[in-house]
C-alpha cells in the first residue's frame, strides 16, 4: 500500500465580492477618478481635449496581448483614430465600487478576448454613440445624420465636422444609450487588423512596469522562506541571530508555515534570511517521493472506479472480443510555471485602508486575498495591477499577496515589497498536475478502428483549487480539455463508435494549478502519440490514418497545416515529420514538426502551426502566441519535471529546472485560418499540439515511442 | 560607501561589497530596468555591460567593479533616440512579457559590437538568455535586422 497523505489545501476567496450585479453595457453613475479631470465618457473610454484617447482594460497584460487586442476591439466600436489610443488599468476596488462595470478581471483559460469581447465592444460602441449625440444636439440635427470614423464627427448633409475631443465633455453628460448595435466584424478597419502593440514602446527601454518594480516612499524589502514540505509548518527560529545584520528591520512569521525578513534592502532581507536558523516541523508529507505518487497513479490505471467525461458504444466489451489490441501507457511530470518575474507583491498597511500593488491575472481574488489578509473589508482595500514578467497560469494564486499583506500589516505604514527567490519560486508553485494514461484501442479485421478506452490515473486540479466546480465527485476539467464528446470549448476529434474516456482521480499532496494549456497538455500528448501508434499498428500514414476518423473542423486545420508543410513531398535525408491536432480553449488546431535524431541528440529543424479561432483580433498577435506557446510546450517536452523526494520538489533553479534557449528554437511557421463562426482561444490551444508532433517525428526518426516525458529522462542514443 | 560610475553618472552607495551589482543598480540606485530572474548567471535578465562587454549582474560583487563604466538598459537610447537594437525590437514587435527584453537587448547589442553580421549559429553561442514566453524566434530576426547599424 502507498502510503500518501492528504493535501492540506489553504482557504479560497474567489473574486466575486460583488457578484450579480449589474454588467449592462459598462455604464453606471459614478464618474472614476481620472488622473487629469477629463470626465470619462463611460467606463470604458476616456477623451481628452487634445483627441488623445484612453480605453480602460480590465484584464491583466502579461505578454499575451490581450491590452492591444482588447483595445482594438474597443476603439474599432468607438471609431477613433488608433493612433490616439493609450491604455489604463481599472482597479479591482474601482470595480466593486462601480458594481462590477467591467465584467471580470480574471485573464486566463485563453479567456481575455472571447469572454470579454463582447462587453468591451459594447463599451465603444455606446461611446461612440454618446459623442454623436453630443455634437448632434450641439449642431441641432438628428443623431441618425451623423457618422463617425477617425476620431471626427460628421453631420454629411451640411459638411460640418468636429472632433470626439471637442464633443467629449458633453458626451459625458448623454444619457447612455439602452442598446448598441454592434460592427459586422466583416467590415472591421481596426480589430482584425494585425497592428502594432500597444505596450513594446515602454518595454524596450526598461521602464518600471512590473510588480519587482514598483518603488514607494520609505518602503521595505522582505524575503520569504516557507517550510520546504508542503504542509509542513513553522516549529520556532532564532531571530536573536540575525538582529545585527546590516539593514535588517523585522522578522515576521507569514502564516503558519513561512517566515520573512525585512531589511532596508533586498539583498540584506535575503541574506540575513539565509542566516536565519529556522526549526521546521515538515509533517506527514515528509513520506511523500516521486516513486510513490507513480506508483498511486499506476494503480489508478487499473481500478474499477473512475469518473466517466466520454463515453459512447461499449468499448470494454469491443476491446474484449477485437480482431487486434493495440496497448500503452503514458505518463506526465510535475511541472513548474517558472515565468521570468518571480512571485512578488508590495503592500501598504494603515488601520484603516490596505493597497497591494502586483502582478495578477486576477485582481479581483487579488483584492479578496488582500481583504482577508488585513482583516479589512474590500472597500478599504485596493489593488494596482502592473504589467506581468509572465503568468502562464501561476499568477491566478493569491499566495504571494496574502504574505506581503500579512507582512506588511506588522509594520503599519510602512510600504514592503515581498519578493520571492527563484528558487522559493520553484519549491513553491502550483504544479502542472501529474498524471499517467492506459490507452487501448481495438481494430476490426478489416483494420477499421473501433474502439479507444482511454484511462487517465492522477490530479485533479479543480479538487484543489477549485472544489465548489467539482460535479458529483468529478472534475470536469479532465475532459473539457480536448476530451469532450461534444461543445464549444474542447471537442475530442475522432470519431469512434465505441469510446470510452475515464479519469481515475489520484490527489497527492504536491499542490497543482492551472498551468499555460492545463489538462490539454497531457491529453493532447496521450491522445496524439497513441493515434500515431495506432497508424503505425496498421501501417497507414499518420496524417491520413487520422485523416479517416477526425471531424470536418478538426480535419481542416490538420490539413492546412499539412499542406503549408509540404507533407507530401520528400524532406533532406534524415529528416522526420510528425503531426498532431485537438481542439482546446475554444479553438482547433495542428501542428507538423520535422526534426532529426544524431547519436541520440535531437534537433528541432521546423513547426507549422495552425489554428482555426473563430476570430484573430490581431493575427500578428495569434501567431506571437504560436510561437511562443510553441517554445512554452516544447520547454516542457525536453527538460520540464519537478520530482519529489521527502515531500519536497528537488528542483531550485534554472540550473536543475531546465528551459528551452534560442539555439533549441525551430522555424515556426503559422496557418491561422479563422472562420468567422465562433470565439476560440489563443494562448494556450496551440501549445498542446507542439510536443505531440516532435514525439511522433522522433518515433519516425528512431523507430523508440517517447511514452515518460520529459524527453530529457529518455535515452536516444541506441535508437 | 562605494563609488560606481553608471550610465555616465557617479553614484555613492550604501553596501556591503560584497552585494551583487544587480541589486544595488535596482534598488540602492533605482533603475529598475535591470531584472533579477534567476540569481545565478542562468537567464541573464540582469545583463549590463561592464566597460561595454555583456555581464551578469547578478553574479558580480559591487565591491569589485571599481571605476569600470557600467551601462544599462536605460542608457542604450542616446539623445532621445532608440539604439539600433531597441529599433528592431521595436519595429518587430518582439516583446511578449518583456521582462527578460532588457537583458536581451544588452546581450544582443554587446553580440554585434563584436560581430556586426552574425550569423545563427553566432546568435545561438551568444543569446543564451532564457525567455518563457518564447519571443526567440523574433529575437533572432531583430538582431539580423539591427546588423550593420549598431
Amino acid at each position: 500500500m502507498t502510503y500518501m497523505p492528504k493535501i492540506d489545501r489553504r482557504s479560497f476567496v474567489i473574486g466575486t465580492a460583488a457578484a450579480g450585479a449589474g454588467l449592462a453595457l459598462g455604464f453606471d453613475l459614478t464618474p472614476s477618478e481620472s488622473a487629469d479631470a477629463t470626465p470619462e465618457v463611460n467606463a470604458w473610454v476616456v477623451i481628452n481635449p487634445d483627441d488623445s484617447i484612453v480605453i480602460r482594460i480590465a484584464k491583466s497584460e502579461m505578454g499575451q496581448g490581450t491590452l492591444t487586442g482588447l483595445a482594438q476591439l474597443t476603439a474599432e466600436e468607438l471609431g477613433c483614430d488608433w493612433s490616439k489610443v493609450s491604455t489604463e488599468f481599472p482597479t479591482p476596488g474601482q470595480n466593486v465600487a462601480r458594481k462590477r462595470v467591467w465584467g471580470d478581471f480574471f485573464t486566463a483559460g485563453s479567456q481575455g478576448i472571447r469572454s470579454s469581447n463582447e462587453l468591451v465592444r459594447k463599451g465603444g460602441a455606446a461611446a461612440r454613440m454618446m459623442l454623436i449625440q453630443a455634437a448632434a444636439d450641439e449642431w441641432k440635427v438628428p443623431a441618425e445624420e451623423c457618422s463617425a470614423a477617425n476620431s471626427v464627427i460628421t453631420h454629411a448633409k451640411t459638411g460640418r465636422k468636429t472632433t470626439f475631443g471637442k464633443v467629449a465633455t458633453a458626451a459625458a453628460k448623454v444619457e447612455p444609450p439602452k442598446d448598441v448595435t454592434l460592427k459586422d466584424p466583416k467590415t472591421w478597419t481596426i480589430a482584425g487588423k494585425p497592428l502594432k502593440r500597444l505596450d513594446t514602446p515602454d518595454k524596450i527601454v526598461g521602464k518600471p512596469l512590473y510588480g519587482i518594480d514598483v518603488r514607494l516612499p520609505n518602503m521595505l524589502y522582505a524575503s520569504i522562506r516557507a517550510c520546504p514540505v508542503f504542509g509542513g509548518k513553522v516549529t520556532s527560529y532564532d531571530e536573536a541571530k540575525i538582529h545585527d545584520m546590516p539593514g535588517v528591520k523585522k522578522v515576521v512569521k507569514v502564516g503558519d508555515d513561512a517566515v520573512a525578513v525585512v531589511a532596508d534592502s533586498w539583498w540584506r532581507a535575503r541574506k540575513a534570511l539565509d542566516a536565519l536558523p529556522i526549526v521546521w516541523d515538515e509533517g506527514e508529507n515528509v513520506k511523500v517521493s516521486s516513486a510513490s505518487i507513480a506508483q498511486w497513479l499506476k494503480e489508478g490505471l487499473d481500478a474499477d472506479e473512475a469518473f466517466v467525461g466520454n463515453k459512447s458504444g461499449d468499448a470494454k466489451a469491443t476491446l474484449t472480443g477485437a480482431a487486434k489490441v493495440i496497448e500503452a501507457t503514458y505518463s506526465y511530470p510535475y511541472q513548474s510555471h517558472a515565468p521570468m518575474e518571480p512571485m512578488n507583491a508590495t503592500a501598504l498597511y494603515t488601520a484603516d485602508k490596505c493597497t497591494v500593488w502586483c502582478p495578477t491575472q486576477n485582481g479581483e481574488s487579488a483584492l479578496a486575498a488582500t481583504a482577508e489578509a488585513a482583516g479589512l473589508p474590500v472597500p478599504q482595500c485596493d489593488v494596482i495591477k502592473t504589467y506581468l514578467g509572465g503568468g502562464f497560469g501561476r499568477r491566478g494564486q493569491t499566495d504571494y499577496v496574502r504574505q506581503a499583506v500579512a507582512i506588511a500589516k506588522e509594520m503599519p505604514g510602512t510600504p514592503v515589497k515581498l519578493l520571492w527567490t527563484r528558487e522559493e519560486d520553484t519549491t513553491h508553485d502550483v504544479y502542472h498536475p501529474v498524471t499517467q494514461c492506459k490507452m487501448r484501442a481495438a481494430f476490426d479485421d478489416k483494420k477499421n478502428l473501433v474502439a479507444l478506452h482511454m484511462r487517465i490515473s492522477g490530479q485533479s486540479i479543480l479538487a484543489y483549487q477549485l472544489p465548489a466546480r467539482m460535479v458529483n465527485g468529478m472534475d470536469p476539467l479532465v475532459f473539457v480539455h480536448g476530451l469532450m464528446p461534444k461543445g464549444p470549448e474542447g471537442e475530442f476529434g475522432y470519431n469512434i463508435p465505441n469510446l470510452l474516456i475515464d479519469h481515475a482521480m489520484r490527489n497527492p499532496p504536491i499542490p497543482p494549478g492551472f498551468w499555460r494549456g492545463v489538462n490539454l497538455n497531457h491529453n493532447s500528448i496521450y491522445v496524439e502519440s497513441f493515434m500515431d501508434e495506432l497508424a503505425h499498428s496498421v501501417g497507414e500514414d499518420p496524417l491520413a490514418f487520422r485523416l479517416k476518423y477526425l471531424k470536418p473542423k478538426h480535419a481542416a486545420v490538420l490539413k492546412a497545416v499539412a499542406d503549408k508543410a509540404d507533407y507530401s513531398k520528400p524532406l533532406p535525408k534524415g529528416v522526420y515529420r510528425g503531426v498532431a491536432q485537438i481542439m482546446g480553449f475554444g479553438s482547433y488546431v495542428a501542428a507538423v514538426a520535422e526534426v532529426s535524431v544524431t547519436n541520440g541528440q535531437v534537433k528541432l529543424h521546423r513547426i507549422v502551426g495552425g489554428t482555426n479561432c473563430g476570430y484573430a483580433v490581431n493575427p500578428e498577435q495569434v501567431m506571437r502566441q504560436i510561437e511562443g506557446s510553441f517554445v512554452y510546450g516544447l520547454s516542457a517536452m525536453l527538460y520540464g519535471e519537478c520530482t519529489v523526494r521527502a515531500g519536497r520538489i528537488e528542483q531550485k533553479n534554472f540550473d536543475t529546472y531546465q528551459v528551452m534557449r534560442i539555439d533549441e528554437m525551430p522555424k515556426v511557421e503559422f496557418v491561422v485560418m479563422p472562420d468567422g463562426e465562433f470565439w476560440g482561444g489563443v494562448g494556450e490551444p496551440t501549445i498542446a499540439v507542439a510536443a505531440p508532433a516532435v514525439l511522433n517525428a522522433i518515433f519516425a526518426a528512431t523507430g523508440k515511442r517517447i511514452r515518460n516525458l520529459p524527453l530529457k529522462d529518455n535515452d536516444l542514443t541506441s535508437a | 560607501m562605494i563609488a560606481l560610475s553608471i550610465n555616465g553618472k557617479t553614484y555613492n552607495v550604501d553596501a556591503e561589497s560584497d552585494t551583487p551589482l544587480l541589486w544595488v543598480i535596482r534598488d540602492t540606485i533605482g533603475l529598475t530596468g535591470t531584472k533579477y530572474g534567476c540569481g545565478i548567471a542562468q537567464c541573464g535578465a540582469c545583463t549590463v555591460h561592464i566597460n561595454g562587454v555583456a555581464t551578469r549582474s547578478c553574479q558580480v560583487p559591487v565591491g569589485t567593479v571599481g571605476s569600470k563604466q557600467i551601462t544599462t538598459i536605460e542608457a542604450l537610447a542616446q539623445n532621445g533616440k532608440l539604439h539600433p537594437v531597441q529599433q528592431a525590437w521595436l519595429d518587430l514587435d518582439v516583446p511578449q512579457c518583456g521582462y527578460c527584453q532588457s537583458g536581451m537587448m544588452m546581450a544582443a547589442v554587446s553580440l554585434l559590437k563584436t560581430n556586426p553580421k552574425p550569423t545563427d549559429d553566432d546568435i545561438d553561442a551568444a543569446m543564451t538568455n532564457i525567455c518563457r514566453c518564447g519571443t526567440y524566434q523574433r529575437i533572432r530576426a531583430a538582431i539580423h535586422a539591427a546588423a550593420g547599424k549598431a
